[in-house]
């Protein structure tokens, strides 16, 4: 990893700033189950015409594209545009390297009580896609807690995970393996 | 005639096996299917191509006879015979002459016709002969639309495999399975011999998970398009998508209840991930296991009285059951470095799964009144086991050349199937039920 994501003045501002702001955002509210969704919000979902056939199968197509706006989330030079943190084989520890990267988020998000965090939990490929699931949650939600001590309340962070499904395949070597065992911040609505 | 015949043999005879050697591929085919191994004692058989009024029009009655036939090879325990070099063709049991088909070793002849009604239908009527004792073993008419033929051909398959075999058929099924191709995920739906692919629901975010409603009639499964997994159960007719889950964290590993009235689902409200019952439309939320380990992969029992899962709560991940009213878990599996992925025969005495066999995931076999395991693939990274639904065939996920591949075996070992999708990395297969 870079040493480039260390910046002590940051850190420093980052304190000031957990001390002086309450957390003001708004909860985070899940939707409830059971509602007939035909077009989620944030995509925008496409019912084909099914061929005449005798399954009649109606296809639904998704395209969630996110629009972003320049903001210091996505500026190469910010801290905040830093988003992978990377784990050891079977840890969920986070590792000092990464304090300075979380330290800016969670300054970020105390400071911006509207913005909400997705940790997006990610394994390497071996074992099953369902049990990487949950493997990567483990992840999300160590990543979590380094924020919890930073000031960040839980309802501006949701802990999900992708597992196996968003990293490199069929890694030839442990370095792949590695690159694949992290955690991916993500902003919500970006 | 049977002095001619004799003589006409061993040409007969080479030409049959000329032919049954070049015809395992069928054309236009999404996936390909490749076969391995069969069973020691095939049943031969011969498919007269189907006549009648129809015949001429169109592709179709070739196509009718052709795919009957390609079931049946497939299944591993048939030898199905080229009819090409027989100049009498019956297409009704009285035009059978036996010594023909008996002079060509056939045990089990298929003759059809298909004909035009009015109103643009269509009347398939098959007849399934025992050359040997010269009897009729089954016969059936379909009235149907054009396109629901190829269907027909499958339901006509599974009638003569049922008669000769003694087990319910498995071609007029459907499967699903996710494609990867171009960054694009697309959850598909084909019939059981990997033809007439239809697009259930496609998006750049990827899809894992799906699961069959009992009837054949819904699809759960979990789509990642808002960057968080989420369980939707989608109806095939009509597109019609049901959020099913999306509670704060993951909601993933959707199982149908037997009866369809409920679905084991997995969340991770409370950080670690643990199995829930909710009803199919939504509402009445519980939870079922309660531990500070991973639970996930759940299944139900076909009873309906257990929930299987996989857990690392003791260490390495194994199989655990509990109740699916709740309570204590115990442990089912002991062997191997870990167990993942269960899944119940449908007569609920074998249990499949995935096998961590020294670094190796693998499909294994669990017989669950001896407690016998045996191993079914020999990949490296095999995944998601389904059952047809006769029981006798798993399909399940292998990789072939760094790319996705469904692959096939019979719960004995000894038939195996590759089935690829050209350009394409296929994972995630789920077997559905039988269509009736």
């Amino acid at each position: 990893m870079s040493k480039g994501m260390f910046n002590k003045k940051l850190v420093g501002s980052l304190v000031l700033a957990v001390l002086l702001s309450a957390c003001k955002s708004t909860p985070m509210v899940d939707k409830p189950a059971g509602v007939e969704d035909k077009s989620p919000s944030s995509s925008s979902v496409k019912q084909a015409d099914g061929n005449a056939d005798t399954s009649g199968v109606k296809e639904v197509v998704i395209d969630s594209n996110a629009n972003n706006g320049n903001n210091p989330l996505n500026d190469p030079n910010n801290i905040l545009s830093k988003r992978n943190i990377y784990f050891d084989f079977d840890s969920d520890a986070v590792k000092a390297e990464f304090r300075p990267l979380i330290e800016a988020h969670a300054k970020y998000l105390v400071a911006n009580g509207n913005a909400k965090l997705i940790l997006q939990g990610n394994t390497d490929e071996r074992g099953t896609r369902e049990y990487n699931l949950s493997l990567g949650q483990r992840r999300s939600v160590a990543v979590k807690k380094s924020f919890n001590l930073l000031g960040v309340q839980d309802k501006q962070i949701e802990t999900v995970s992708f597992g196996e499904e968003k990293v490199t395949p069929n890694c030839a070597d442990e370095n792949c393996h590695q690159a694949n065992r992290r955690v991916d911040i993500a902003y919500a609505n970006e | 005639m049977n002095k001619f015949l004799n003589k006409l043999r061993p040409i007969l005879l080479f030409i049959i096996s000329l032919f049954t050697s070049l015809a395992i591929c069928p054309a236009n085919a999404a996936l390909e299917i490749e076969i391995s191994g069969g069973s020691a004692q095939q049943i031969p058989i011969a498919v007269v191509p189907f006549g009648g009024s129809v015949a001429g029009q169109s592709s179709s009655s070739a196509q009718i006879d052709n795919i009957i036939g390609a079931d049946l090879r497939r299944s591993g325990l048939f030898r199905v015979l080229e009819t090409g070099g027989v100049v009498n063709r019956p297409t009704d049991i009285n035009q059978v002459k036996y010594a023909e088909w008996a002079a060509l070793q056939a045990q089990a002849l298929v003759v059809g016709r298909i004909e035009s009604l009015p109103g643009n239908r269509l009347k398939v009527s098959f007849k399934l002969a025992d050359v040997l004792k010269q009897t009729q073993l089954a016969g059936m008419e379909y009235n149907i639309a054009p396109n629901q033929l190829r269907m027909t051909a499958h339901k006509i398959a599974d009638v003569i495999y049922q008669k000769l075999t003694g087990e319910a058929g498995i071609f007029a099924s459907r499967i699903a399975y996710i494609n990867k191709s171009k960054g694009r995920y697309t959850l598909q739906v084909a019939d059981a011999d990997g033809e007439n692919p239809q697009t259930v629901v496609s998006s750049n975010e990827p899809i894992i998970s799906p699961a069959w409603s009992p009837d054949g009639s819904k699809l759960a499964y979990v789509s990642f398009e808002k960057k968080k997994p989420i369980i939707f159960v989608q109806s095939l007719m009509t597109g019609q998508r049901l959020t099913l889950a999306n509670f704060k964290g993951n909601n993933s590993a959707p199982a149908w209840s037997p009866d369809g009235s409920k679905l084991a689902i997995v969340l991770t409200h409370a950080a670690n991930s643990q199995v829930y019952i909710i009803n199919a439309d939504g509402t009445g939320l519980k939870q079922l296991t309660k531990s500070s380990a991973i639970d996930t992969e759940p299944t139900w029992s076909p009873d309906a009285k257990w929930i299987y899962f996989s857990s690392d709560r003791g260490g390495r991940p194994q199989i655990y059951k509990v109740s699916s009213i709740g309570g204590e878990a115990q442990r089912v599996t002991f062997e191997g470095a870990g167990n993942l992925s269960p899944r119940f025969s449908p007569d609920g005495k074998l249990l499949a799964m995935i096998r961590n066999d020294g670094g190796k995931y693998r499909v294994a076999l669990q017989d669950l009144s001896s407690g016998q395991v045996q191993l079914l693939s020999d990949g490296g990274q095999d995944e998601s086991p389904s059952f047809a639904p006769n029981g006798r065939v798993l399909l399940y996920a292998t990789r072939v050349g760094g790319r996705g591949a469904l692959a096939a075996v019979s719960s004995d070992g000894r038939v195996k199937q590759r089935l690829s999708e050209s350009g394409g990395d296929v994972r995630e297969p789920a077997w559905g039920p039988l269509l009736n």
